[in-house]
């Protein structure tokens, strides 16, 4: 049984390709994180199933509905909540405000501005305050939180550590446990490779827009998802 | 007293400005859109009303249950059939269409109800010079304190509707990021539509009390544009409150340019508007410091 099904994906950014037919499966509860390095297309594949960047052939399919001509805010509503790189938080809005804003406008379920304060318990001094005043740490959790508040099936979670210190990355990642706990699906980008294996039960390697690696995290070697990662079996071979 | 009286003609004055820019001011700040037609679109809730009244009697007031709706469908149908596709063209094309919009309701109307300036001040009686005396030099027309108290209670209502609301949530988090709010559930095209019906609205309300303090003709929109726009530049894009000030700033300014020149009732507005401008784009500081290298010895 899978929750999302990508087939024969493929995207670009004007002339560019940047997704070249992609397939993979994920079934409920699986935390899949999509590895590679700058540009190999993991951001726009998110997006694609996101909803955020059109797809240009292929089919995306969750919970065996065919999502791909659907827009961003009809895959939400379906159960995908994506948590962009960079935040991209409503400044100048309250954190609260901003949680409020996805929990109206998704789908009902355990996530409420409660749970989410439980989960990210730094962000209940900070409710009243403007979302653009908060640390990247905080600004990071209240990211994830506005997704969380539309009450997801599957969470895409785009670069969560991205320009955060170790410090606030460690907290990030402390309260995800509760989420990872949850058995909730996600999708997660990230460039810290011990980070991503330790969360993850399965690894997917892109380069230059298509899959590369894909397998267990347990099963796969770092040194594999390294050569993988980089291309470097690739290039040692001759063309 | 006479300078009183004429800053106290321009502050109410300033309601009308308001309640005009402010659909202007309010498009600009969800969908980035400067709407060139606003000025038209008023003079046909004008000439909407005028109709209505011609052909039912009605007094004006009840008419607006009828024309303010119709405006409405007007905005939500501009936004889905123009705005929505042109917004995606990039900057330059909703202006232009906008642009072109305005012409077609100017030609249009002008065909309708020809080029005779009209009136709505009959129909309202008394209203229409009523006024308390304060002094007797000092008064308040009975329908310019209206039109000023229906502007504060336009723009009171819509701010705290944004603030305290979950659909104003929703249009602030639009007008943020509309990317981003269809990655939390949230139609940005229908949120804009909601912007646009409520923009017509305030330019329904604006054309109608155009039509009872004053006469108009199918070619008052681009005058009117100028000043909306005039109050929104000077009250600052985007902002609801900075609308009523600036309505009040252009329109004192307009009534003491006349008080000192009979002529110069317009001048003087742009002449605010245009310093106003300069100070908004350079900034005070740097011409204050240009104002001091210029008077320090070389």
């Amino acid at each position: 049984m899978t929750i999302l099904n990508v087939e024969a994906l493929e995207a670009a950014h004007g002339l560019l390709k940047a997704v070249r037919g992609v397939s993979f499966s994920i079934a409920p509860g699986e935390v899949v994180a999509l590895v590679g390095a700058n540009g190999a297309g993991k951001t726009t594949l998110l997006r694609t199933i996101a909803g955020a960047h059109r797809a240009a052939a292929g089919a995306i399919s969750f919970e065996a509905r065919n999502i791909t001509k659907l827009r961003a805010h009809q895959r939400v509503r379906l159960g995908i909540a994506m948590v962009p790189e960079g935040r991209r938080l409503f400044a100048g809005m309250s954190v609260e405000e901003n949680l409020k804003v996805a929990g109206a406008h998704g789908r009902r379920g355990r996530w409420t501005i409660e749970t989410v304060l439980e989960a990210f318990p730094q962000l209940k001094p900070k409710l009243k305050a403007r979302a653009g005043e908060l640390s990247g740490g905080q600004q990071q959790a209240t990211a994830i939180g506005r997704a969380l508040m539309t009450n997801p099936r599957l969470l895409l979670l785009d670069e969560v550590s991205l320009g955060l210190s170790p410090l606030a990355v460690d907290q990030v990642y402390a309260s995800l446990r509760t989420l990872l706990d949850s058995g909730t699906t996600i999708i997660l980008v990230e460039q810290d490779l011990t980070r991503a294996l330790a969360v993850s039960s399965r690894v997917i390697c892109m380069l230059e827009g298509a899959i590369v690696l894909a397998g267990r995290s347990d099963a796969l070697g770092r040194a594999e998802i390294t050569e993988a990662y980089f291309g470097l079996k690739r290039s040692a071979t001759p063309s | 007293m006479n300078l009183l009286n004429q800053i106290l003609q321009g502050i109410l004055l300033g309601g009308f400005y308001a309640l005009l820019a402010c659909g202007l001011s309010f498009l600009f700040g969800v969908m980035r859109i400067i709407n060139l037609a606003h000025g038209s679109l008023a003079v046909l809730a004008a000439y909407l009303l005028m109709s209505l009244i011609n052909a039912t009697n009605w007094p004006p007031f009840a008419g607006l249950i009828l024309v303010l709706p119709v405006m409405a469908l007007i905005g939500w149908a501009l936004q889905f059939a123009v705005l929505n596709r042109s917004l995606r063209s990039g900057p330059l094309i909703p202006v232009l269409s906008t642009f072109g919009i305005a012409v077609i309701l100017d030609n249009a109307m002008f065909q309708q109800y020809g080029a005779n300036t009209v009136s709505l001040g009959p129909d309202i009686g008394d209203l229409a010079y009523n006024s308390w005396n304060l002094t007797s030099t000092l008064y308040i027309g009975q329908l310019d304190a209206l039109i000023f108290a229906t502007a504060v209670a336009a723009l009171g209502g819509l701010q705290l509707c944004l603030t305290y609301t979950p659909i104003g949530r929703t249009i602030r988090a639009t007008a943020e990021d509309p990317s981003v709010v269809e990655l939390v559930g949230i139609d940005a095209r229908k949120v804009y539509a909601m912007a646009a019906v409520i923009s017509m609205i305030f330019a329904g309300l604006a054309g109608a009390f155009l039509g009872m303090r004053s006469s108009f003709a199918p070619y008052a929109g681009g005058p009117l544009l100028i000043f909306a726009f005039e109050t929104v530049v000077i009250g600052g894009l985007g902002s609801l409150w900075g609308t009523l000030v600036g309505g009040i700033i252009l329109g004192v300014a307009q009534n003491i340019g006349a008080a000192i020149n009979p002529r110069g009732f317009l001048i003087a507005g742009h002449l605010v508007f245009l310093a106003i401008l300069i100070l908004r784009t350079f900034g005070g500081g740097s011409i204050f410091r240009a104002l001091r290298r210029l008077g320090r010895p070389a």
